[in-house]
């Protein structure tokens, strides 16, 4: 993704924004350049703060969920009997939708930052496990037979084929995770939290009825996670070069 | 060197490949495998390689029976098996990397192996200087075939087993990589064992050749080749007989 190509569309989506925002003409859909202006006044009395805490929420979930699925995905993909034992509980499992389990989990985990970062956790899990056990059995023999062959166990197999074969996978599912990721961070920070941006969207909309302000933190929202899927591109041109030659 | 006695082999629901099968190899020597499609070359180079088992008998390589790929056999296949990943460098560096990863415990490393500085000497005896730094995806047919040489010889193998190594290369590359093959071998005194469908990189390889049947291989037909290697050996009228007489063979072992 070019940044050209990024502001372009960003341009696109305002002055359609901006067009209909003038044939509608009601304070539910205030203009971009209104919100602008907010979002940067806000930016200094605390949507700094709160984009800052849900920063920090859907990085570690994101990245407990790579740390834990990642190698169940390897170990998985990596051995037929693994695959046929475990595969049939993650598809009886990923279809479940995890967000009915964010009361349950506040029961158990309590308020604090923990159990939103498990609920995204038990969502981001099944998708990136599936990714990268996919990837993982699809290895050619020959390339496990070429390296067994000077002298890989199983041990350097993972370490010199099925980890740096996966890894584009592991990227893959990270950015398919992003839209997911944000969407359940905006769920988990509805209750029992006064930080992040989906409290401050919710609040100022639909307490204070401050549209301005929760645009602006929509406009917050957009950003974390275009600066995501960006630092995922970035992760994959300086991990996966060989991708990117001709 | 290697001696397999009274070897069966078969796959599940099939036919055994080999039945009560000999084959004896002194060190140093080459040879080439051929026989026609599914007669069992590439399955008798795993056998020696370690990569597959007998269901009776025994591989043995310097009197040790063979239960896992051994440290001082190299192998290297048909599509060169190199990693996408990582540069030709990388590649070549790889089985040391293997071998510094476990140390020297006797299993995957050899019990008297010391990490050496010959990577980059490889790079450079086989061409390869040049692309050092590129993947393998931006390499030609021969340069990553010379990388697979590279990284195999980089162990200081005493065996090398090739699987139709040079199939998909143009016949000015195969030439050439014969010839690097044949010098290597005879340089660092490695004994060679190569499967090929083609007769005459048979007859251009192997000092012996071993003509294996269809399905069950029960005898040894070998043949003898000592002038391969020789320059100016490929316009002989030696080659030709010989080259007629496998042709001949293979014919009529691939009729039922």
């Amino acid at each position: 993704m070019k940044r050209r190509d990024v502001l372009l569309a960003a341009a696109a989506i305002f002055a359609f924004w901006q067009i209909t925002a003038m044939i509608v003409s009601m304070p539910i859909l205030p203009t971009p350049l209104t919100v602008l202006a907010v979002f940067f006044n806000e930016l200094q009395n605390g949507l700094f703060t709160h984009f800052a805490v849900s920063l920090w929420r859907v990085t570690a979930g994101m990245l407990l969920s790579v740390l834990v699925a990642a190698p169940a995905g390897l170990v998985i993909g990596g051995s037929k009997r693994l695959n046929r034992i475990f595969s049939p509980v993650i598809y009886l499992l990923y279809p479940i939708p995890k967000v009915v389990f964010v009361p349950v989990v506040i029961l158990f985990l309590g308020i604090g930052d923990t159990s939103k970062i498990i609920i995204m956790f038990l969502i981001l899990f099944f998708q990136i496990v599936v990714l990268v056990r996919d990837q993982a059995s699809g290895i050619a023999p020959q390339l496990l037979q070429s390296l067994q062959s000077l002298g890989a166990g199983r041990k350097a197999l993972f370490r010199f084929v099925y980890l740096p074969a996966s890894l584009p996978a592991i990227l893959t599912a990270l950015r398919q995770s992003i839209g997911t990721a944000v969407a359940v961070l905006y769920i988990t920070e509805l209750s029992a939290t006064k930080y992040g941006l989906g409290y401050y969207i919710y609040y100022r909309g639909s307490t204070l009825l401050d549209y301005p302000s929760m645009y602006a933190g929509v406009m917050a929202m957009s950003l974390l996670g275009l600066g995501m899927y960006f630092s995922v591109d970035w992760l994959e041109r300086k991990w996966c070069k060989w991708k990117f030659v001709n | 060197m290697i001696s397999i006695q009274s070897l069966t082999f078969q796959y599940a629901n099939h036919l055994p490949l080999f039945q009560n099968f000999n084959w004896n190899i002194s060190r140093s020597e080459t040879w080439a495998i051929l026989g026609p499609s599914g007669c069992g070359k590439t399955t008798l180079l795993y056998l020696l390689a370690g990569l597959k088992f007998p269901t009776s008998g025994k591989v043995t390589i310097h009197g040790e029976k063979i239960l896992r790929p051994r440290p001082h056999s190299g192998l290297i296949l048909q599509d060169y098996g190199l990693l996408p990943w990582a540069t030709v460098r990388e590649n070549v560096a790889l089985g040391v990397n293997v071998r510094q990863f476990y140390g020297a415990d006797g299993k995957h490393t050899p019990d008297n192996f010391i990490p050496k500085d010959n990577i980059e000497s490889w790079i450079q005896r086989l061409g390869l200087s040049e692309v050092a730094d590129k993947f393998p995806g931006q390499l030609s047919g021969g340069q990553r075939q010379r990388t697979a040489i590279a990284r195999t010889l980089a162990l200081e193998p005493d065996l090398l087993l090739m699987d139709e190594p040079f199939s998909s290369l143009d016949a000015i590359t195969r030439e050439d990589l014969q010839n690097l093959t044949h010098s290597l071998c005879a340089e660092q005194n490695i004994t060679l064992v190569i499967v090929t469908h083609a007769i005459e990189e048979a007859a251009v390889l192997g000092k012996k050749i071993l003509l294996l049947d269809m399905p069950p291989n029960q005898k040894t037909n070998v043949f003898e080749n000592p002038n391969a290697g020789r320059d100016g050996y490929q316009n002989s009228s030696e080659f030709q007989n010989l080259c007629k007489d496998l042709r001949h063979e293979m014919q009529k072992r691939s009729t039922p």
